[in-house]
């Protein structure tokens, strides 16, 4: 079942996606390929019940939050090309790649990880994650034993610690120098689409 | 073809030697009535021979045991040390005092009694408790390894060491290319009981354990088919061997081994057959387990097949059926005694090698053949890992990496098999037999002892190298995990598993022909995953909720044992602790290596702030939830893991994540059209798909009421039912390969069916005090699994009033 010539010309705008994404057309098509068997309905577009029926989404604490980053601006289906470019920004960091100038950033590079994380947080899109919004996501990661009070406090402290010009919530800029010294290339990336 | 050799053993020790025969039987009465008749009638008399054989096997298996319990005595020593080293130390010693009272090698590991009696419990309980989906979405890599692998592995170490000896170095020899060459393949296999004794004190991610487990296991039929070949061409004379004779070599293998994996599908099949008659004959359930698969291999054993293959692939494909069929507590015996048996085999195994060593008469030195075999198998299994790896990577979807080859490569051990085998040799016709017993024994024990004690430091040593050695923040803590459960549903939804198409049709087969024949009818109805955890899930709940009311807000849990042990890397911990090391995911970052740090926090604590401070730190790291790849279940010979743990976690996040897509869902529920547009297709949808001609009534008459109801429930059924099927694999899980088909029943579960009675008591559960009467009316509603029918019913719009028609309890 490898990509042939046209296979690949049966995925709907596969050079674009490509040139977009920077996936491989062996990889595309494998996406693709995916794409149909969630599309339940068979309708060319992905809706929020098809993610849903992902098992194992609904044993992840954040797997409602990505089913929700993946309908942008409460659209209610997507089509193919959005379900490849969300899964770009999870593509394997291609180190010393040739950038040309006036390329806008790669999907796939650790800016574009760490934006599409900061942006599970928040919820509001205000640009920053507030307190009430990391208690709900530390809420949804822990066990039900931790109190709110407990979940408060490491809110708190979270929160002194990355916050750097003092207004009590964390900006992507702060969100991102708290994270420098951790591996995102590695860490966000897809193990088996390289 | 393999000859029963039996050691010098001046006392009776083979377990299979026949019950006195006659003759001696009344000579030693004779003997007793002419010792003791002058003294008229004994009132107590000292008959060591009457009972000496049994007698002997009960100590040795007592003294096994209790050297099992002074090791765990010490932590420290069993955390540098494996166990399986221990043992063989202890049984030196113990050879050495039979040496000194005897002066002949009384005790020894016979071919017999290793391969009748104790490597059939221990391979039965690895394919009893194989972890089925990896074990077969991996099994190409697998054989790969098994068969080419020990191919080359005994091909090239055979030539090597015979190009060496032709040189002259290892001085006159009496053997020839065929020798060594038998040398080779007896020497080449990976053993099975030494691979899960190390891999059990290192835990590595379940990729690569499956791999170098099934290695091991598989590669048995290669081993089997070389040596015999091998043997018979020694025996013929390397003159007479003609191509023919290779050809057959060649298609034997393909005999033995097929045919010993359809003995253990045979007998599995009989197995399964047999547990379904068995609902009146509970107590001797577990019996047929036993009895069955041994047959499967002795069998297999008699028609000169793999025998290792048979019991194997007996274990691996009984499993769901027989989880199925016989009741919980058979199940629950079942897998305890299995544990027992494989646990005491290898302990018997391993103290006995240490045993077999001490008999100076086999002993003969031949330092360039010894160190040259120890290095040829290790260069060659290197080489052969790494070149096979870089082959199998192109095809592979999770790529293995250097860290996993070095893993197995190092992992590679030889054991009791090895020793086994060399023992069955004819010293008549191999001439070299001692040399080669004596070069087995040291090959056994490097691997064994020096390689299993250093591959802990080694794979600590490697992943620390690569993590950074600081206080982590809290701020990486929890970004660090919520990365980890993002990949997780990113993989997910990017769907990492191959192979559908042949999945989904061995479902449908499986599910029309085989469950029908195998499967008690009540198991295939109570099948319906969703209702198992809906039952437990009610029970415990009721325990859980009362619980939690008296554990919120207290913080006891500080002080609790289990954050004193996180602060410790403990490897050899058995429950899948958060402090667990698994080698491959450490290197991308896994929170779990910041445990090593978590001690300088501790010796930090100076102020209140450090003590907040460790605080969270602890609450986090005890109750940060774990990403998929952390929850695997593991593998252990010594321990039965139900993951309560990691079913807990499920189970939270479960109904956190279906009660927040209920809610939203009813916030839309405005949307009805959209809904039932797509019930529409959803049901044209499950048509095809619907195979099994039993169930489809059923279906049908469900789809009727789904569409009488809220449309959108029935996508959270579905949804709910994947989930189920896909998270719930595994040892726990009674399914032979996940169901993926069965999930589109739209048969809803009494909790989302019906809003009016279901739901709101579920809510209800968490926020108003439980009254008798709600408990009384939910559980019987949710425990029965007699017949579907009631639950349609039940499910069923509200006029039918279900909750009259209460059936009597469940076997699930």
């Amino acid at each position: 079942m490898g990509a042939t010539g046209s296979a690949v010309s049966r995925v709907p705008g596969a050079d674009e996606i490509q040139k977009e994404t920077g996936f491989s057309s062996a990889h595309i098509y494998r996406l693709y390929d995916r794409f149909q068997v969630l599309d339940k309905d068979d309708n060319g577009v992905l809706s929020r019940r098809d993610l849903q029926s992902i098992g194992e989404l609904a044993v992840n604490p954040l797997g409602d939050r990505i089913i929700d980053a993946f309908f942008p601006n409460g659209v209610e289906t997507i089509d193919f090309r959005s379900f490849v470019r969300i899964l770009a920004h999870f593509r394997p960091t291609e180190e010393n790649r040739q950038r040309e100038p006036n390329a806008s950033e790669p999907l796939n590079s650790r800016n574009s990880k760490l934006k599409f994380a900061f942006q599970l947080y928040d919820q509001d899109k205000d640009g920053k994650i507030s307190r009430a919004e990391l208690l709900q996501v530390l809420r949804m990661m822990v066990g039900v034993e931790v109190t709110d009070e407990q979940l408060e406090s490491i809110a708190d402290r979270t929160i002194q610690e990355a916050d750097l010009d003092g207004d009590g919530t964390i900006s992507f800029e702060e969100f991102k120098k708290s994270l420098e010294k951790v591996n995102i290339e590695q860490k966000m990336s897809i193990r088996f689409l390289r | 073809m393999r000859e029963w050799v039996l050691w010098r053993t001046p006392v009776l020790f083979t377990a299979l030697h026949p019950v006195l025969p006659g003759k001696a039987s009344a000579t030693l009465s004779r003997e007793y009535l002419g010792l003791k008749i002058p003294d008229g009638l004994q009132i107590v008399s000292f008959k060591w021979h009457h009972v000496e054989a049994p007698y002997i096997i009960a100590v040795w298996i007592l003294v096994a045991s209790l050297a099992k319990i002074v090791f765990h005595m010490s932590h420290k020593v069993t955390n540098v040390v494996p166990e399986s080293a221990l043992l063989i130390f202890l049984g030196l010693l113990l050879g050495g005092v039979v040496w000194g009272a005897d002066h002949s090698a009384s005790f020894t590991l016979t071919p017999t009694i290793f391969f009748f009696y104790l490597l059939p419990p221990i391979v039965l309980d690895a394919g009893y408790f194989m972890p089925n989906r990896l074990f077969f979405g991996n099994l190409g890599t697998i054989l790969m390894y098994a068969v080419i692998g020990t191919v080359w592995n005994a091909a090239l170490t055979g030539l090597s060491l015979y190009g060496v000896f032709l040189t002259g170095i290892m001085g006159p020899l009496q053997a020839g290319l065929l020798d060594f060459l038998l040398f080779g393949s007896l020497i080449a296999a990976v053993d099975p009981v030494a691979v899960l004794a190390v891999f059990e004190e290192v835990h590595v991610n379940d990729v690569l354990f499956i791999i170098v487990f099934g290695e091991s296991l598989l590669n048995d039929a290669v081993t089997v088919v070389l040596y015999n070949v091998f043997d018979s061409f020694v025996a013929i004379g390397g003159e007479n061997v003609t191509g023919v004779d290779c050809v057959k070599g060649i298609v034997s293998f393909f005999v033995v081994s097929i045919g010993g994996t359809l003995i253990g599908i045979i007998f599995a099949l009989l197995l399964s057959f047999v547990t379904r008659f068995t609902k009146h004959v509970r107590i001797i359930e577990p019996g047929f387990v036993f009895i069955i698969s041994y047959l499967s291999y002795l069998t297999s054993e008699m028609l000169s097949l793999s025998a290792i293959l048979a019991i194997t692939f007996a274990g691996v494909c009984c499993q769901k059926y027989v989880n199925a069929n016989i009741n919980e507590q058979s199940v629950t015996t079942v897998r305890y005694t299995m544990k027992m048996l494989a646990s005491g085999s290898e302990t018997i195994v391993f103290m006995f090698l240490g045993i077999s060593a001490v008999d100076p008469n086999i002993w003969t030195w031949n330092t360039a053949f010894i160190l040259l075999t120890l290095v040829f198998i290790s260069v060659y299994r290197v080489i052969g890992v790494v070149i096979q790896t870089w082959l199998l990577n192109r095809y592979r979807m999770v790529q293995l990496e250097i860290i996993d080859q070095v893993v197995m490569s190092y992992g590679g051990l030889r054991g009791a098999v090895a020793f086994a085998l060399v023992a069955l040799l004819d010293p008549e016709k191999v001439k070299e037999r001692n040399l080669f017993v004596s070069t087995t024994i040291i090959v056994v024990y490097f691997t064994v002892i020096f390689q299993g004690l250093t591959i802990k430091p080694l794979v600590s040593w490697l992943k620390v190298k690569r993590s950074e050695h600081r206080d982590p923040l809290l701020n990486e803590k929890l970004h660090g995990r919520a990365f980890d459960h993002i990949l997780s549903a990113i993989e997910d939804i990017s769907g990492q598993i191959g192979h559908n198409y042949m999945r989904d049709k061995w479902a449908k087969f499986e599910r029309r022909f085989l469950s029908k024949l195998l499967m008690r009818r009540s198991a295939q109805k109570s099948r319906d995953q969703i209702l198992n955890v809906f039952h437990e899930l009610n029970i415990k709940d009721a325990i859980s909720y009362v619980a939690e009311g008296e554990r919120r807000g207290s913080l006891a849990f500080i002080r609790s044992a289990s954050t004193d042990q996180l602060v410790n890397v403990d490897f050899s911990t058995q429950r899948p602790s958060i402090v667990d090391a698994s080698v491959s995911a450490l290197l991308r970052g896994n929170p779990s290596s910041v445990c090593l740090d978590m001690q300088a926090i501790e010796e930090k604590r100076k102020s209140v702030r450090d003590k907040e401070d460790t605080l969270s730190h602890h609450v986090l790291q005890q109750y940060l939830y774990k990403p998929r790849h952390q929850t695997r279940h593991k593998y252990s010979r010594h321990a039965i893991t139900p993951n309560t743990e990691d079913n807990k976690q499920e189970k939270e996040i479960f109904r956190r994540t279906m009660k927040k897509r209920l809610e939203s869902f009813k916030s839309t529920k405005l949307g009805v059209n959209y809904s039932k547009k797509s019930i529409k297709n959803y049901k044209k949808d499950c048509m095809p798909r619907k195979v099994n001609p039993e169930y489809s009534d059923i279906e049908e008459a469900h789809e009727h009421e789904v569409a009488h109801q809220d449309i959108g429930i029935s996508f959270i059924a579905s949804a709910t039912r994947q989930a189920l099927a896909e998270t719930y694999n595994g040892i726990d899980n009674p399914t032979f390969i996940s169901d993926e088909n069965v999930m589109v029943r739209p048969a809803i579960p009494p909790w989302l069916s019906n809003e009016d009675t279901v739901v709101p008591s579920q809510r209800a559960r968490v926020q108003i005090p439980w009254s008798p009467n709600n408990f009384r009316r939910l559980t019987p509603l949710r425990l029965s699994t007699r017949s579907v029918d009631s639950f349609q019913m039940a499910d069923g719009p509200v006029p039918e009033h279900p909750r009259m028609t209460l059936p009597e309890g469940t076997h699930l």
